[in-house]
């Protein structure tokens, strides 16, 4: 059954739902948008550097990645102002990236597969990285759940109840890198922030709890997922942006359906 | 022995000292407003209190074994975050239905388990975080300016159901305000703070002080003087902030029920 492509990709993308789900979650309730897209445009630092030194890509991705997202949580943390630090920091990481990759001869040709994904290319391996980080992921936020949400509606609350607000901020920024470095290979660097934000913000307008909202986000992800794939087979257009049209889909859907439920 | 105390406590934030030589000590059942101007360290001395906030000088010493509720002053409750009210009592501690039924009906909020926090009043989103610091059966209850954004009915009611808990309870509090006339007749005891202690004691003590009366003004009933003093009385800006004004430990009265 792996040896067919599609089943691949579909699997591919069904297992970096189960961490762009919960995770995406979070992205939406501490308005952490930005700070998805500089950590996944430090992706393609990331690959040039994996590329630079024979490490694998998954590794380069991995510690650039983190790098990035522990440097954005500090400055959060010492007071600056967020929105343009971000603003810098994630077109800047993408413009180095792209200037270090055009490097390497071999990959200027393939660039756009690590811009957009290249899901339909994903081999076993691929996969077995991607469903051991998605599950890990996963496995990260369920276990800090309880005080990841606390310490999301209100730290001092957090503190006051004997956590630690700060460590949950870690286990987020390190659940990112490992969310940014797997899905570089579905929906590459540029859509990965749509992944995490689009699925979870289709999946608000029907929820009625954080855990609805989370697992909701999980199967828009999956389905906009197959969605996508279909579409990018049925009208021959590129796989990661068709998955992100169907997530784009899926939201309007949900935001009609959770109006007409209101009404 | 006090439950909870600040012994000469001095908090730095960003370079700036926010607290200099404050101490107040929290014995069980009794209630402690904490009144300033905006700015004067209110929050802060809380913060400290609760271990938020570092301290740069002296030290904050708790009973052993304390339990300690908080409500904060409000809840940035962001509409993209679909919650209840009984999911929200539950965090980060699970607690059971009957509990929650039970403390929800406490604090006048009864039946509302399913209610979203993003649909609730200001009101009654004070009344939720009040039920959620309950449910951990705290000796200390420390509440910042809990009646923000409450109209004057809703405060009197607020500082009511507080003295009530703390009747039926024991509990101590600690509260943070700047609506001083309500405050005041709910506490037995009352530190008037503008960066240090400028006096306490009694309500009625501290409101004739002349400390206090520098601070808001005479005979406004204290709420129409919230304007931010240049000065209130000898400062000398050395570097050591040292100054030689008396302190009034007044005895005070406790109105237990």
């Amino acid at each position: 059954m792996l040896d067919d492509f599609l089943v691949r990709a579909a699997l591919a993308g069904v297992g970096l739902s189960l961490a762009t789900g919960p995770l995406g979650a979070f992205v939406v309730w501490r308005r952490m948008a930005y700070f998805g897209d500089a950590t996944a445009h430090a992706a393609i630092l990331g690959v040039a550097l994996a590329l630079a030194t024979g490490l694998p890509i998954v590794a380069g991705t991995l510690v650039v990645a983190a790098a990035m997202a522990v440097t954005v949580a500090g400055l959060a943390a010492r007071g600056w102002a967020m929105d343009t630090t971000l603003g810098v920091l994630a077109h800047s990481a993408l413009a180095f990236g792209l200037v270090a990759v055009s490097y390497f001869p071999s990959v200027r040709t393939d660039l756009s597969s690590y811009l957009f994904g290249d899901i339909l290319a994903v081999t076993r391996g691929d996969l077995g990285l991607i469903w051991g980080g998605a599950v890990a992921v996963a496995v990260l936020l369920l276990w800090r759940w309880q005080a990841l949400l606390t310490s999301t509606l209100n730290e001092d609350l957090a503190h006051a109840s004997g956590l630690n607000p700060d460590r949950e901020r870690l286990v987020l920024v390190l659940a990112m890198a490992l969310t940014v470095a797997v899905s570089l290979k579905v929906v590459g660097a540029l859509l990965i922030a749509a992944m995490l934000i689009i699925p979870a913000a289709a999946a608000r307008g029907l929820a009625r709890s954080p855990e609805g909202m989370a697992l909701g986000a999980t199967l828009i992800g999956a389905l906009a997922t197959l969605a996508g794939l279909r579409l990018s087979l049925w009208q021959d257009t590129p796989a990661g942006p068709s998955i992100i049209v169907a997530a784009a889909a899926c939201f309007v859907v949900a935001a009609v359906l959770g109006r007409v439920r209101r009404a | 022995m006090s439950l909870i105390s600040a012994d000469h406590i001095c908090v730095r934030l960003g370079g700036e000292e926010v607290l200099h030589d404050v101490s107040l000590r929290l014995e069980p059942g009794e209630i402690v407003t904490v009144v300033g101007p905006n700015g004067s360290g209110k929050s802060t001395l809380l913060r400290a209190m609760l271990g938020i906030v570092p301290v740069a000088g002296g030290r904050v010493t708790r009973a052993a074994g304390l339990r300690l509720g908080y409500v904060p002053q409000k809840l940035m409750i962001d509409r993209s975050m679909p919650i209840s009210v009984r999911r929200f009592l539950s965090l980060p501690l699970r607690v059971g239905a009957a509990d929650v039924a039970a403390v929800l009906a406490r604090v006048g909020m009864e039946g509302q388990q399913e209610a979203q926090l993003t649909a609730l009043s200001g009101g009654q989103l004070q009344r939720v975080l009040l039920a959620r610091a309950l449910l951990g059966r705290p000796q200390v209850l420390m509440l910042d300016e809990p009646t923000q954004g409450l109209d004057q009915p809703g405060e009197a009611a607020f500082y009511r159901l507080i003295e009530e808990v703390r009747t039926e309870t024991g509990c101590a509090v600690l509260m943070v305000s700047h609506d001083l006339h309500v405050v005041m007749a709910a506490s037995d005891r009352v530190i008037c703070l503008n960066g240090h202690v400028c006096c306490e004691g009694a309500p009625h003590v501290v409101s004739t002080a002349p400390e206090y009366r520098a601070l808001f003004g005479l005979g406004t009933r204290g709420a129409l003087a919230l304007y931010r003093h240049e000065h209130d009385h000898d400062h000398n800006a050395g570097p050591d902030h040292g100054h030689d004004h008396h302190h009034h430990p007044h005895t005070h009265d406790h109105h237990h029920a």
